[in-house]
C-alpha cells in the first residue's frame, strides 16, 4: 500500500483525493502515532480481532476506511514491514536480515521496484510497501480460577520443577526446564499454567514442529477444559479465534504482538531450527513486557549447559524419567566406509546383523540416516530382508500414514532422517544410527534419538546403537550427557 | 543456497564450467531433479503427452481435445500450436503455488534455463510475446503477473495488448463455463505484429489461450501460438 504523507497526516492511497504524491510505507520517515481518543467509539469486533496480533491488511476482514479511522483515533498503529539501510534489509515480521533471503520485483501495488522477505513469504508477502497493523489496546484479561482438571500426581523431581515453574510465572522470570526425554514435561507445566490463568494471564506454548502442536493441543484442552484453547499451525481452522491458551508453531507466532504474559518455548534447540533465529524473534515480539519466559528442553545447547553449571542461567533439571528407570545408554560401533557399501547396494555386516536380529525377534526399530538422498537407497537395500520396511522423511507426503502404520505394528523397521528424533513415541523399540559421525547428528540430536527408547513403564529398556565411521565429539558428549543425567537421578531420588 | 529448499549445496563442477560461461544452477541437485520436462510423443498441437491419455483419445498426430477445437468453425486454426516446458505434476503444482499464490517472485529464476531453451527450440526470434493478463484486482492482490514474469525471461519484445474483462478465477470454472465466458478485450492503440506467442503459466483446457488467440487474429495477427510453463 502507498500512503500520502505531508509531515502531519498519513493517508492510504485509496482514501486520498488523488493527485497527491504517494510513497510505499517504507519511505515514510516517521509514521505518526495518535493519542487514544476517548470520544471515538471503536468497533469491538475489530479490536478483538486485532488484539495482541500483528497482521497484514490482506488478513483483516475490515474496510480500509474503518481501519484507518481506528488509526486516526489512536486505536491501531501502522508499522513498516521492511526497513532498509544502505547495506541490508530487515523484515520486521520475522526478523530476517540475511541478504540472500530478500528479493525485488516490479510491484503492481506500489508501481516501483519493491523488496520483499522470502523467509516468511508463506505467511503472506511482506514487502517494502506492506504495512503491518497492530492494535494499541491490549488483549482482554479473562480470569479462570481452578481451571486444571488433571488429577494425576507428580514425582518428587517433577514437583520441584513444577514449583519452580509456578514461581517463574508469578515473578515474570526466565527459567530453563531441562527435562530428559520421557520426564513428563507437559505435566510439570500444568500447575504453572493454572496459576497464570487464574491471574488472567495469556499463555503461549511455542514449538517449531506442527507434530508437537497436534499432539499437545488435545492434552492441554483435556487438562484445561473450561479455557478457550487454540492450536495454530499451517492450515489450522482456529486462526482467527481468540483464546487464553495458545499453542503455535514458529510461523504462526509471527502473527502475534505484545500478546502473552507467559511464553513457553518447547525444544529450543530443535534441529534444524537451532540455527534459526526466527523462533527467538517471534517469541520476543509476541511477549508482553513484563512476562515470564520458559524454555523446555531435553537437550540444551552446550553454551546453555555451561551457563547452568556456572549459575548464570536459572534452570531446574529433571534427570529421571517419570517411570523411574534409567535412560538407555548408547553403544558405539565402528562400521567402516558404509557410504561406499551403500553405493554398491549393500550395508556393513554389523548393521545387517543388527537389523536381522530385530526382525527375527520381531522387535520394532528405527534406523536413522543422515540425509534424504541416502534414505531411499538404504530402505531399498533393507527391503530385500523384509519387504515391509519403509523409509520416511520430512517432505514425505505419506509421512503421517507411515508413522501411523509403524505405531500399529505393520512396519517392522522404519528408516528415517532426523525428523523423527522428537515427538514420535512408540513403546518397546530399538534404535540405530547409520553414519553417526555426520554433522547433522549433533549432541542434541543423538540424545533425542536415544530418548526414543524405553519410554513406557512396561518396556523401560532397549538397545541404542550408533554405527559410525570415525568417532566424533558429539557422540562422546551425547553418551556423557545421558550418563550424567542417570547419575544425577540416582543421587536425587534413586533409580529403579 | 538453493532457491527452493534454502539448503546449502555444492554445485557439481565439470569441465564445462571452466571452459564456458555457463551459469551455475540456482537450485540444488535434489530440487532440480524433481522437475519433469515434457517428454516422449506428444500431441502436435497442444503438446500433451500421448502416454498420459487412453489410446482412443489419439487421432493420428493430435488428441481429441485439439480435434474438437479444429472441428468447430469458430475455433479452427485459431491457435497454430502450444508448447510447454514442464509436466504439471505434484511438484510443479507446489512450486507454482509458492511462486504465484504465496508470491515468492524470485522463483521465476528457477525456470529460466529450461524456459529459454525450450522456447527457442520451437519458436524463432522474430516473434512478439503477449503475456496473458490478470484483472486489475487480481494483479493488485498478487503484486505481479506470473505470465509477464515468464515472458521477461526471454528478452524478446513484449506487447500488453490484452485486457481481462472477467475476473473470476479460471480454476473455479467448469470446462463449459470456461468456453462460454468472454475473458479478454483488445486494447486500443498502436501495435502491429505478424507473429505472436501468447505466454502463460499453465495450459489446462486451452480455453484461455484460444480466447486470447481469437482476439489477436481478429485484430489482424497472422499467426498465433502459445507457450506455457507447464502442461496440465
Amino acid at each position: 500500500m502507498r500512503f500520502m504523507y505531508d509531515g502531519t497526516n498519513l493517508v492510504p492511497e485509496p482514501l486520498t483525493a488523488g493527485g497527491e504524491k504517494v510513497v510505499p510505507i517504507s519511505r515514510v520517515a516517521t509514521i505518526p502515532i495518535y493519542e487514544l481518543n476517548p470520544h471515538f467509539s471503536p468497533s469491538s469486533e475489530l479490536l478483538s480481532f486485532l488484539a495482541g496480533r500483528q497482521l497484514l491488511l490482506d488478513e483483516l476482514p475490515f474496510s480500509l476506511e474503518q481501519l484507518h479511522s481506528h488509526y486516526e483515533n489512536g486505536y491501531v498503529s501502522y508499522q513498516k514491514g521492511i526497513i532498509s539501510t544502505t547495506q541490508r534489509h530487515r523484515c520486521l515480521r520475522c526478523g530476517n536480515d540475511a541478504p540472500h533471503l530478500f528479493a525485488s520485483f516490479f510491484c503492481a501495488r506500489c508501481e516501483t521496484i519493491c523488496t520483499y522477505c522470502r523467509k516468511c513469504v508463506t505467511m503472506g508477502r511482506v514487502s517494502e510497501c506492506t504495512p503491518l497493523v497492530v492494535s494499541n489496546v491490549p488483549p482482554e484479561r479473562v480470569v479462570y480460577p481452578h481451571s486444571l482438571a488433571w488429577t494425576g500426581t507428580l514425582s518428587n523431581a517433577q514437583q520441584q520443577a513444577a514449583d519452580a515453574v509456578v514461581q517463574a510465572i508469578e515473578q515474570h522470570a526466565e527459567l530453563l526446564v531441562w527435562a530428559v526425554c520421557g520426564a513428563g514435561k507437559t505435566e510439570i507445566l500444568f500447575p504453572g499454567i493454572q496459576r497464570a490463568l487464574a491471574r488472567g494471564d495469556r499463555v503461549c506454548f511455542a514449538t517449531p514442529r506442527t507434530d508437537v502442536v497436534l499432539e499437545l493441543a488435545p492434552r492441554l484442552k483435556q487438562a484445561f477444559p473450561s479455557v478457550p484453547t487454540i492450536a495454530l499451525y499451517g492450515g489450522s481452522e482456529e486462526r482467527n479465534k481468540q483464546g487464553s491458551l495458545v499453542i503455535a508453531t514458529t510461523h504462526q507466532l509471527l502473527r502475534f504482538y505484545h500478546s502473552f504474559d507467559v511464553m513457553i518455548i518447547d525444544e529450543v534447540d530443535a534441529f534444524p531450527y537451532s540455527v534459526e533465529p526466527m523462533l527467538a524473534y517471534a517469541a520476543e515480539k509476541a511477549r508482553k513486557e513484563p512476562s515470564a519466559l520458559l524454555y523446555v528442553t531435553a537437550t540444551p545447547k552446550e553454551d546453555w549447559q555451561r551457563d547452568v553449571r556456572q549459575g548464570r542461567r536459572t534452570a531446574v533439571t529433571i534427570p529421571a524419567r517419570y517411570h523411574g528407570y534409567p535412560l538407555p545408554v548408547p553403544t558405539l560401533e565402528w562400521c567402516g566406509n558404509w557410504r561406499k557399501k551403500v553405493t554398491r547396494g549393500t550395508l556393513p555386516q554389523n548393521v545387517l546383523t543388527w537389523v536381522k536380529k530385530r526382525l527375527d525377534e520381531k522387535k520394532q526399530a528405527f534406523l536413522f540416516v543422515p540425509h534424504v538422498e541416502l534414505l531411499e537407497k538404504v530402505a531399498a537395500i533393507l527391503q530385500r530382508l523384509d519387504h515391509r520396511i519403509v523409509g520416511v522423511h520430512a517432505e514425505d507426503n505419506a509421512r503421517k500414514e507411515k508413522v501411523q502404520s509403524f505405531r500399529e505394528g505393520n512396519i517392522p523397521l522404519l528408516v528415517t532422517t532426523t525428523i523423527l528424533e522428537r515427538g514420535v513415541i512408540v513403546p518397546n523399540i530399538d534404535v540405530a544410527v547409520l553414519g553417526a559421525e555426520d554433522d547433522v547428528f549433533t549432541e542434541g540430536a543423538l540424545v533425542q534419538i536415544a530418548g526414543r527408547v524405553g519410554r513406557s513403564a512396561q518396556y523401560p529398556g532397549g538397545d541404542v546403537r550408533f554405527f559410525h565411521f570415525g568417532k566424533t565429539k558429539a557422540m562422546v558428549k551425547a553418551i556423557r550427557h545421558i550418563r550424567q543425567m542417570n547419575d544425577e537421578a540416582r543421587q536425587k531420588e534413586g533409580l529403579r | 543456497m538453493c532457491l527452493l529448499c534454502h539448503q546449502r549445496y555444492e554445485p557439481k563442477l565439470g569441465w564445462g564450467d571452466f571452459l564456458t560461461v555457463k551459469q551455475t544452477d540456482v537450485l540444488c541437485e535434489m530440487c532440480r531433479r524433481s522437475f519433469s520436462l515434457l517428454d516422449g510423443e506428444r500431441c502436435h498441437r497442444c503438446d500433451r503427452p500421448f502416454s498420459q491419455m487412453a489410446e482412443s483419445y489419439r487421432h493420428g498426430d493430435i488428441c481429441t481435445d485439439c480435434l474438437r477445437w479444429q472441428q468447430a468453425d469458430e475455433w479452427r486454426d485459431v491457435l497454430t500450436k502450444n508448447r510447454s516446458v514442464y509436466v504439471y505434476d505434484e511438484w510443479m503444482k507446489d512450486v507454482v503455488a509458492r511462486w504465484k499464490f504465496r508470491g515468492d517472485y524470485a522463483l521465476v529464476e528457477a525456470f529460466r534455463t529450461d524456459v529459454c531453451r525450450e522456447f527457442f527450440r520451437h519458436f524463432s526470434k522474430n516473434v512478439v510475446l503477449v503475456p496473458i493478463p490478470l484483472s486489475k484486482k487480481r494483479l493488485y492482490e498478487r503484486g505481479f503477473n506470473q505470465a509477464k514474469a515468464l515472458a521477461e525471461l526471454l528478452s524478446l519484445p513484449i506487447v500488453d495488448v490484452l485486457e481481462r474483462v472477467d475476473s473470476e478465477k479460471q480454476s473455479k470454472k467448469t470446462k463449459i463455463e470456461r468456453l462460454r465466458t468472454v475473458q479478454f478485450r483488445l486494447c486500443t492503440g498502436e501495435w502491429r505484429c505478424d507473429q505472436c506467442v501468447l505466454i502463460d503459466d499453465l495450459y489446462t483446457t486451452g480455453s484461455t489461450v484460444y480466447h486470447a488467440a481469437r482476439l489477436l487474429k481478429q485484430g489482424g495477427v497472422r499467426d498465433v501460438s502459445s507457450f506455457t510453463l507447464a502442461r496440465a
